[in-house]
């Protein structure tokens, strides 16, 4: 069970939902850069929702597919196909051995997730599969992909099983299911977003001017933004006093400004521990969106109190866990006659669409 | 004390205003109480100069009984709350002891580019600064920047240096460097800014060691100098070097 790297695209890398449990040892979090649409695609294919799956970014790998499997492509849309032909995300996707699996390319979006039934089967290490590039361990060998890499997979859950099961066999290299998550929709993927900002602790060393520009201004994205922070190019931000800070802890979201004025937000590689300023954090919610953005690209930004942003969050979770009810409910009944095999198919579809 | 938010899942508490061991110690006894009393939702705590910040996931946080609709039904209330709580009569509270960790570095040469520099910004001789260095006593008050990296305390005021003008874009795992009234320990290779004046061959970070960091905050930590020649034999007593408890603070 595996696939095979024919082209290992831009920056291909297994993640799952990282190893936050470490940072109180100067340990990056790490993990997707979009969770949503990782778990997501976990979901989709029947894993745990932490399951380790690839990271693609912007131009996704050549992938030879070498066992009959079933996966979910998630995130940004890299145009995948299989042997040529479309591919739809967020769908669960059944593929024959054999099949190559490639992307056209970004039409929207910066990171596409792919699930494979059974996770990414590399060996756990501190609690995570995920790659650590710069300290070089996790994932495989502590890399991004390269060619003629193989990709060990893990043995599909009981549930993946009979999501397969739900997919018609046909000769074709791939089938898809007649379901699927409407995931871009409700993580509100889009062009120049409005992204929810709350105030950091130092943001009332933000100049009157300054404040009105971080709420006001356009920002780009730049060149020089990575898994561990994107700097976000606009108008010149400064502080009023120049006091040196303790460092102090950082967050996933936090919006740094760094002497030259040029706010950082912080990503999923980021440092545990940090000196510059912390003038807003990104609202856990507009995480993905922002994850999704490529240099170039513009946003804004707009204030969110604490308790709005917290509401949103739990109504966010609740909206996953019922994307995963959803598809535990799809196959319900289909094991053994349970005696629920009834409502499985009276409401199953329907709900999920309707709620996912 | 206070306590703030960091963004919608993170909070912190600040123990002191300033780098000094009143604050180290109010730090580690506050991480005793959290390892304890673990608060609601708590994913990590991270222990830094003068502040403990606390990672916790709103969703598992919970809501307490007929607490809906108030303003203690926020995730960050409940937190805030416990953690107060936990504040209470911290500085009458004795911190654990750290251990004490002896670290061997080749000082000068290759291991030490900067310590001909550090030495004139002293208006010592290297030999001096070494000597000045393996006599301090080096409490680690916080890790970051990189996996292991301990940022230590006690660094002999006379030894003081500047950050380089120009950060390296490779510092070697192991190169012991000084900015400012700190010194500290590269884990892994790194881009760094600090004055490298020594290298060690005890490994600082393992990924596959559980724990993966020789170091953790509260520890003390000795240097001893080491001829090059005996790089090889002190390397091969790590990365176990299964360091003893020392006395209590």
């Amino acid at each position: 069970m595996s696939l095979r790297v024919l082209r290992p695209g831009l920056l291909t890398t297994v993640q799952d939902l990282g190893r936050p449990g470490h940072q109180h040892e100067g340990i990056t979090v790490g993990g997707a850069m979009d969770p949503f649409a990782l778990r997501l695609a976990n979901l989709l294919v029947g894993n745990d929702e932490h399951a380790a799956a690839l990271e693609l970014t912007l131009i996704g790998p050549t992938l030879r597919i070498e066992a009959d499997v079933l996966l979910a492509i998630t995130g940004g849309d890299l145009r995948p196909v299989i042997d040529d032909r479309p591919v739809p995300m967020w769908h669960a996707v059944r593929v024959r051995a054999g099949a190559t699996l490639s992307f056209r390319g970004a039409a929207s979006g910066c990171r596409a997730y792919l699930a494979v039934a059974g996770g990414i089967d590399v060996p756990v290490v501190l609690g995570s599969r995920s790659t650590h590039l710069r300290a070089r361990f996790g994932g495989l060998d502590g890399r991004p992909l390269r060619e003629a890499d193989v990709v060990p997979l893990g043995l599909p859950p009981e549930l993946s099983r009979r999501l397969a099961a739900t997919i018609p066999r046909t000769d074709a290299p791939f089938a898809v299911a007649d379901w699927l998550a409407a995931g871009a929709v409700l993580a509100g993927y889009g062009p120049n977003p409005v992204l929810r900002l709350l105030r950091g602790p130092e943001f009332d060393r933000l100049t009157p001017a300054s404040r009105e520009r971080l709420f006001g201004g356009t920002f780009r994205v730049a060149p020089e933004s990575d898994r561990m922070g994107y700097r976000l190019e606009g108008p010149p931000l400064e502080v009023t006093d120049g006091a040196e800070a303790i460092s102090e802890g950082v967050a996933t979201g936090t919006l740094q400004l760094p002497p030259d004025g040029t706010p950082i937000a912080l990503m999923a590689d980021r440092q545990t521990t940090g000196g510059y300023p912390r003038i807003g954090h990104v609202a856990a919610i507009d995480r993905p969106r922002l994850a999704q953005l490529r240099p170039g690209d513009e946003l804004r930004f707009r204030e969110i109190g604490l308790a709005e942003a917290q509401a949103r969050l739990l109504a966010m979770e609740r909206a996953i866990a019922m994307v995963g009810e959803a598809i535990r409910w799809k196959v319900r009944g289909a094991a053994n006659g349970s005696d629920r095999a009834q409502g499985e198919s009276a409401g199953g579809s329907a709900e999920f669409r309707g709620n996912a | 004390m206070e306590v703030f938010p960091l963004g919608d899942s993170a909070i912190v508490v600040r123990v002191g205003t300033s780098i000094d061991e009143a604050t180290h110690r109010r730090v580690r006894a506050l991480c005793a109480r959290l390892d304890a009393h673990p608060v609601p939702g708590m994913i990590a705590y991270v222990p830094a100069f003068a502040s403990v910040t606390v990672h916790y996931a709103p969703a598992r946080v919970g809501s307490p009984p007929g607490a809906q609709g108030t303003a203690d039904a926020t995730p960050y209330a409940r937190v805030a709350a416990a953690l107060e709580r936990l504040l209470e009569g911290l500085d009458a509270t004795e911190p654990p002891a750290g251990r004490v960790v002896d670290i061997p570095v080749v000082y000068g040469g290759s291991y030490g580019p900067d310590l001909d520099a550090v030495a004139v910004h002293a208006g010592m001789s290297p030999d001096e600064v070494v000597d000045a260095h393996v006599s301090g006593d080096y409490r680690v008050y916080m890790i970051g920047f990189a996996p292991g990296f301990p940022y230590l305390a006690g660094l002999p005021e006379r030894l003081a240096a500047p950050r380089r003008p120009t950060p390296r874009t490779a510092v070697p795992a192991g190169s012991v460097g000084i900015a400012g009234r700190q010194t500290g320990i590269y884990p892994i290779e790194s881009p760094g800014g600090w004055q490298i004046i020594g290298r060690t061959p005890a490994r600082l970070f393992s990924p596959d060691r559980d724990p993966p960091t020789l170091l953790r905050v509260g520890d003390r930590v000795r240097f001893h100098a080491i001829a090059p020649d005996a790089w090889e034999r002190a390397a091969a007593a790590w990365p176990d070097p299964s360091p003893e408890p020392g006395p209590a603070a």
